[in-house]
């Protein structure tokens, strides 16, 4: 798989490790910035809120909220 | 020699070997990504929030202290706050004396990742009713984190807009997730009318999951005009 990926990067070792480089950065800031807040919610961490029993769907938000 | 009479089901297999330890590798380097993501890209991002909530809740201190007193209504206007803003800075004794929070208002995800949160349909800060804050008590700062230490006759300070208001702990409780009814003006009782000013912490318990919530109960002292920086 990287072995691949290494064959494909074009120019020399030193271009190749620059632009391998640059994609491992890219591929975590998209990890950091897009997936992990999108994946965080699932985990305990953020129910902190409560809610009522019978609205199963939202932990806290707008709405429900203290109005059982 | 020995290489070209490997059997190509033997070249074939080494790759698919090879990729999938190569896929495992890189899950476990997502994995601790993420991990990091939790425990310190969190606490960054709040802690750069809380800058700007702080920033936000000194400038209304200001407009407010500027303002001539005249144009001052003789009680502090009942409107809500918008979401996000920063209402007022919260400060716990038994925590540290670093301890200090900007309450944000609102408790969506969103909200809640900037810093504690005040729940919109309870009371403001100092006004008769349930003020009820939710908080982290693990990642995105965790301000809550060690809120099990807080013990009854422990202070809450609540520096908001104007007033700045001491409330005094009255008991912690671990109640289910669905126990709303803690949030109502007067604790457990829909029915009653609300005489005094309450607090109430909601975080999640244990630190780390969420199958139960920690509640810390209060009321309030003390009111002083002015804040006290």
């Amino acid at each position: 798989m990287y072995a691949a990926l290494w064959r494909i990067l074009p120019g020399p070792t030193a271009v190749k490790a620059l632009i391998a480089v640059a994609l491992f950065v890219g591929v975590v800031l998209i990890l950091f910035l897009v997936v992990f807040p999108e994946v965080e919610p699932l985990l305990p961490f953020d129910q902190i809120t409560l809610e009522p029993e019978q609205t199963a769907g939202t932990v806290g938000g707008e709405s429900g909220v203290g109005e059982p | 020699m020995r290489r070209s009479v490997m059997s190509q089901s033997a070249r074939v297999a080494g790759t698919v070997v090879r990729s999938g330890a190569e896929l495992l590798v890189t899950g476990g380097v997502v994995v601790l990504l993420f991990a990091v993501y939790l425990v310190v890209w969190s606490d960054v991002q709040t802690a750069a929030a809380q800058v700007d909530l702080r920033d936000d809740f000194e400038s209304q201190v200001e407009a407010a202290a500027s303002t001539p007193s005249s144009n001052v209504p003789a009680e502090p206007a009942k409107v809500a706050p918008p979401r996000g803003s920063g209402i007022a800075v919260m400060r716990i004794p038994r925590l540290g004396d670093d301890w200090s929070w900007v309450v944000v208002e609102g408790v969506s995800d969103e909200q809640l990742a900037r810093g504690p949160g005040h729940f919109p349909e309870t009371a403001q800060p100092g006004q008769v009713g349930n003020f009820g804050v939710a908080g982290h008590r693990a990642t995105h700062g965790e301000p809550f984190a060690h809120i099990d230490r807080v013990r009854k006759g422990d202070t809450v300070v609540v520096e908001a807009v104007g007033d700045t208001y001491t409330y005094v702990v009255d008991r912690t409780e671990i109640v289910a997730p669905t126990a709303v009814d803690i949030l109502l003006p007067v604790p457990g009782k829909p029915a009653a009318r609300a005489r005094k000013a309450r607090l109430t912490i909601v975080t999640c318990h244990p630190r780390w999951g969420s199958s139960e919530r920690l509640i810390v109960h209060g009321h309030l002292v003390e009111t002083r005009s002015g804040s006290e920086a």
